[in-house]
């Protein structure tokens, strides 16, 4: 794969992930980090994945690059990438997809580099697994790439180890080696998280430029909706390891389907918003080990309906690419037709 | 949410919504909520980790069997009716075929006893070489043992909290001092250190202590507490320093110090129980170690004063004619091993369950 | 770098000369002081021992001139030979040295096999098997479990012979030496190697499509390996001490034989010069590993 073959307008879905779930197998029981997800990422685009804490949004990631730790695995559903199913390839067989055909960077830049080998080496490292440079060949695709993700003196930082490098630049590190056998995919988990807020705009503004130049489509995770906004095309917005509303950004930010959604909108600081009218989601999180019967939300939902307690939500169509899981369009639906029929 | 419902059959024209019950629309009340909330029984630090442990078969096991040994050693003396320092006699008589016999056998005046219909306690181990009963010998030398580990976890227990706690709550230029006294301590290669000391007091301190109580322990047994009260305080001194280190700089210390606690109630009701499951882990840890050392000076004699048995001599005198009466090696072993493989699993037990470090 | 090892050498010759004292303060408390027992040593011999010591000195002098005696490497003479103290101690360290050095070979080689099989074969039969035996092993004295091993292999099964007085066996020896700080050693891998795999720069290796093996290999093994050479001295000592009661058992002719028998015949010179002279190799070999812990972990070396 070349450069040139990059730049080409590419189009059409090339990741689409079929019903995945995925179980933690503990001691106190099985946890369904992921539990029946389904989406589609079209080549050259921005997929945003929002989401609390322990919501499954890093989980799908790891799934779809199988880098699960143990005690968990996929236990249902495909990953189809260019038409083929990852879900049922070998470790061996996902040697070849990852690092060359999707990559990842991670929340801590710190502790995601090993801290006894050079910069240099560890994308050093990327580029001999996948391609057939070799020698001087590899030092100067790393600084290359050094250059790419704008560091400057790349020829001293390759040599220096991480806990020399500060956090942002660590992180452009991180992004080096993801992008240096040219992927389709980058897969962003929480990129910025574990960053100074200064940085958290240059890391972003840094993944937008690779992301138009290269032609990557990239699957941002955050927990964050407001650094994701101007950025992505499409957005996911998980609760509890299901998808509880997916649609573009517009559709999501201006048109949102599902109380949850509509939860981590108020509760987004703005320059317009006064105080009194960010509006925190009241209670915490499900315990993923005793989830409830009906919508996982629904204990923390302030229009919760005796509906919600006792049956799952199923997703409805709102809009042309546009879906929710919630109770309350059906209850709109059939209101509506309860109406139609009293006329 | 399934596959076929969100691509192939919008929801928009499903007959089904129309059969829906309205009154299901109906808000929920905050009690249905609360009632949906299922959380895990909330469980106390302590009660988690009893369960936890509970769970853990291998620590239930040793617990048992340490219950068991325990048991033995209280009861069986009770009934064994031959003394450990007993040469057996068979009516007032020495008896030469007494000496190492075969478990379960009999010398042949006891059997001409037991022939006449005399009821005997059977030699359960055998007799070893000085014609006493080695299942009685055994069992004391287990006492010997168990007291010895115990006794001396707890010297170190008490030395290592008190010094390492002032040295953490205190800081600064006391705690640098301090530390680098355990430091220099704990750079000295213990075990040489341990029989230097053991041949010395041994000499020195016979004669202050003849004809006091603390002869009959022996004068190795009280060297042996002495020098782990000298040497072996210094790991438990950091680890509880290092604990109170991590745990001083919490806001909740900060909090009690800003409503006017005094140090010692600081350190009694905030610190130490929050390490406290680390320290005790630490100290059953410590028993098999104690016993390890005992029987490597019952190795070299300077362990327990004969006739008084311990595990340790009793393999260690095992060894002259090891090739004919291998049993008399082999019983003290299993039993040395027995009880350190039970403080050490109960010790991986307690830490898996307890240590908060390791909790999820 | 520099600043890190002068300060770790001035604390161990603290730590030397901390047991210089020890041991003479010690030899001083004995009642009627360590060259009178109850049989006078011979006058030739007695003669020596005032000359050597200063005996007739004050206490303060016989100090300064039994340190320089060490200091000269002259640790004096046997009350019960009459030989060099210094010769003795060579010639026996010398099988003693032979004897650990294999048993260290052989306790971390195999240490570290075992404890990256049991990592990563995880809860599964290799993992189980290997806990189940290193937990056993740390549950044996090593002098019973040289006992032990002499009467199964030697005696019962008759494989390895014992006691001859040429060719001296040390396999068994060996492994009753090496067994406990081997299963330590698998233990310690086994959980640092454990740790690191969970670490998240093994998960970006894992991303960038290293190999399993290499993961470990390269990634692993690296950072595992530290904690390792930090338990070299303790190591060191441990088979030291180890040797003195194994070499016992199998009747080899080292250093530990010397000591034992210095001890229950209570041959003073010999005990302290013992003492301090494996005291001195225990707190080097504790130096240089603290010197190779810094070497290999470049986030101490470079800060």
């Amino acid at each position: 794969m070349n450069m040139q073959g990059l730049h080409e307008k590419k189009e059409g879905v090339i990741l689409s992930v079929r019903n995945l779930s995925t179980s933690f197998f503990t001691g106190s029981g099985e946890v369904k980090a992921v539990n029946g997800v389904s989406f589609d990422l079209e080549a050259g685009k921005v997929l945003g994945i929002v989401g609390e804490s322990g919501s499954g949004k890093s989980v799908t990631a790891y799934s779809i690059l199988q880098i699960l730790t143990h005690p968990g695995r996929i236990v249902g559903g495909q990953v189809l990438y260019k038409g083929v199913d990852l879900a049922k390839f070998s470790q061996r067989q996902m040697r070849e997809i990852r690092g060359e055909q999707i990559s990842i960077i991670f929340q801590d830049p710190m502790t995601s580099l090993n801290p006894t080998y050079t910069v240099g080496n560890q994308i050093g490292e990327a580029i001999r697994l996948h391609t057939s440079r070799r020698g001087s060949e590899v030092r100067d695709r790393i600084v290359e790439l050094l250059t790419l993700v704008g560091i400057n003196e790349p020829q001293k930082r390759a040599d220096q180890y991480p806990h020399e490098l500060s956090g942002g630049m660590r992180q452009r590190i991180m992004i080096a080696m993801a992008i240096a056998c040219e992927p389709d995919i980058l897969i962003a988990d929480e990129p910025t998280t574990a960053l100074d807020v200064t940085i958290q705009a240059q890391i972003l503004e840094l993944i937008q430029k690779l992301q138009d130049e290269l032609g990557l489509a990239v699957i941002m995770i955050t927990h964050d909706l407001g650094i994701i906004a101007d950025m992505c095309d499409d957005i996911i917005v998980m609760y509890a390891g299901s998808i509880a509303e997916r649609g573009s950004a517009d559709d999501i930010f201006y048109n949102p389907h599902h109380e949850y959604t509509k939860g981590l909108l108020h509760s987004i600081p703005t320059m317009e918003k006064t105080d009194d009218m960010l509006i925190p989601i009241a209670g915490s999180p499900v315990d993923m080990l005793a989830m409830p019967a009906g919508c996982p939300f629904a204990p923390r939902c302030p229009s919760a309906m005796k509906v919600c307690m006792t049956d799952m939500p199923e997703e409805l169509e709102i809009g042309d690419g546009h879906f929710a899981s919630c109770w309350m369009n059906v209850k709109d639906m059939v209101m509506a037709e309860a109406g139609e029929q009293h006329e | 949410m399934t596959d076929k419902n969100m691509q192939d059959k919008p929801f928009k024209k499903s007959p089904f919504s129309m059969q829906m019950d309205l009154s299901k629309f109906e808000l929920a009340s905050d009690s249905e909520k609360a009632q949906q909330d299922v959380m895990r029984e909330s469980t106390t630090f302590f009660r988690d980790g009893i369960r936890r442990l509970s769970k853990n078969y291998l620590a239930m096991g040793s617990l048992i069997v340490l219950a068991l040994i325990v048991l033995l050693i209280t009861i069986a003396p009770v009934f064994v009716p031959y003394g450990y320092e007993e040469v057996i006699r068979v009516d007032g008589k020495r008896d030469r075929s007494l000496i190492n016999l075969k478990p379960f056998t009999w010398s042949e005046k006891e059997q001409e006893a037991i022939d006449q219909g005399e009821k005997l306690f059977p030699h359960i181990m055998g007799t070893d070489d000085l014609g006493r009963d080695y299942f009685i010998r055994v069992l004391y030398g287990t006492r010997v043992s168990l007291i010895v580990g115990l006794f001396a976890s707890l010297i170190v227990l008490i030395i290592g909290l008190l010094y390492g706690s002032i040295s953490g709550y205190l800081g600064g230029k006391v705690d640098l001092f301090m530390m680098r006294i355990v430091d220099m301590i704990y750079s000295l290669p213990d075990m040489l250190i341990v029989i230097l000391l053991a041949v010395v007091l041994e000499d020195a301190l016979k004669e202050r202590i003849a004809g006091t109580i603390l002869a009959k322990v022996g004068v190795n047994m009280i060297t042996l507490f002495i020098v782990f009260g000298l040497l072996y305080w210094v790991s438990m001194a950091r680890l509880v320093r290092g604990q109170i280190l991590s745990i001083k700089e919490n806001e909740f210390v900060l909090a009690a110090k800003a409503s006017g606690a005094s140090t010692g109630r600081i350190i009694k009701k905030h610190i130490l129980p929050n390490c406290i499951s680390v320290i005790f882990i630490s100290t059953a840890l410590q028993v098999p170690s104690a016993i390890f050392t005992e029987s490597y000076l019952s190795f070299v004699q300077l362990g327990v004063k004969v006739p008084m048995p311990s595990l340790g001599s009793l393999a260690n005198a095992a060894r002259n004619g090891l090739q004919s009466f291998p049993f008399k090696l082999v019983f003290p072993s299993v039993m040395i091993g027995l009880i350190v493989l039970s403080f050490n699993l109960l010790g991986d037990g307690l830490r898996d369950s307890f240590d908060p470090k390791l909790r999820k | 770098m520099l600043r890190y090892f002068l300060k770790r050498l001035g604390l161990a010759l603290v730590t030397v000369g901390l047991i210089m004292t020890i041991t003479f303060w010690a030899m001083n408390a004995v009642p009627g002081g360590p060259f009178e027992r109850e049989k006078a040593p011979e006058p030739r011999v007695k003669a020596v021992l005032e000359a050597r010591y200063g005996l007739d000195k004050p206490i303060g002098q016989q100090f300064v001139m039994y340190v320089g005696n060490v200091l000269r490497g002259d640790f004096g003479i046997s009350l019960k030979t009459g030989r060099e103290i210094t010769t003795t101690i060579l010639t026996g360290f010398k099988t003693s040295a032979k004897l650990g050095a294999m048993a260290i070979v052989v306790a971390v080689f195999f240490g570290l096999i075992f404890g990256m099989t049991a990592a990563l074969f995880r809860n599964r039969f290799p993992d189980r098997l290997i806990i189940f035996l290193t937990t056993f092993f740390v549950s044996v004295p090593s002098f019973v479990l040289a006992t032990l091993l002499l009467l199964v292999f030697s005696i019962t099964l008759g494989w390895i012979p014992v006691w001859s007085a040429t060719d001296r066996h040390m396999l068994l020896p060996v492994i009753a030496l090496a067994l406990y700080p081997m299963s330590y050693i698998t233990r310690l891998t086994k959980s640092n190697l454990l740790d690191i795999l969970g670490q998240d720069y093994i998960r970006t290796a894992r991303a960038k499509g290293v190999a399993g093996w290499l993961i470990v290999v390269k990634h692993a093994l690296r950072n595992a390996l530290i904690p390792v050479i930090t338990y070299l001295g303790p190591l060191t000592a441990y088979i030291l001490t180890g040797s003195l009661v194994v070499e016992t058992v199998f009747t080899l002719g080292g250093l530990g034989r010397e000591f034992i028998t210095a001890i229950l015949q209570r041959d003073y010179p010999l005990i302290m010069g013992t003492t301090i002279f494996l005291s001195v190799i225990m707190i080097g070999m504790t130096l240089l590993s603290d010197l190779i812990y810094k070497i290999v972990d470049p986030r101490i070396t470079f800060s």
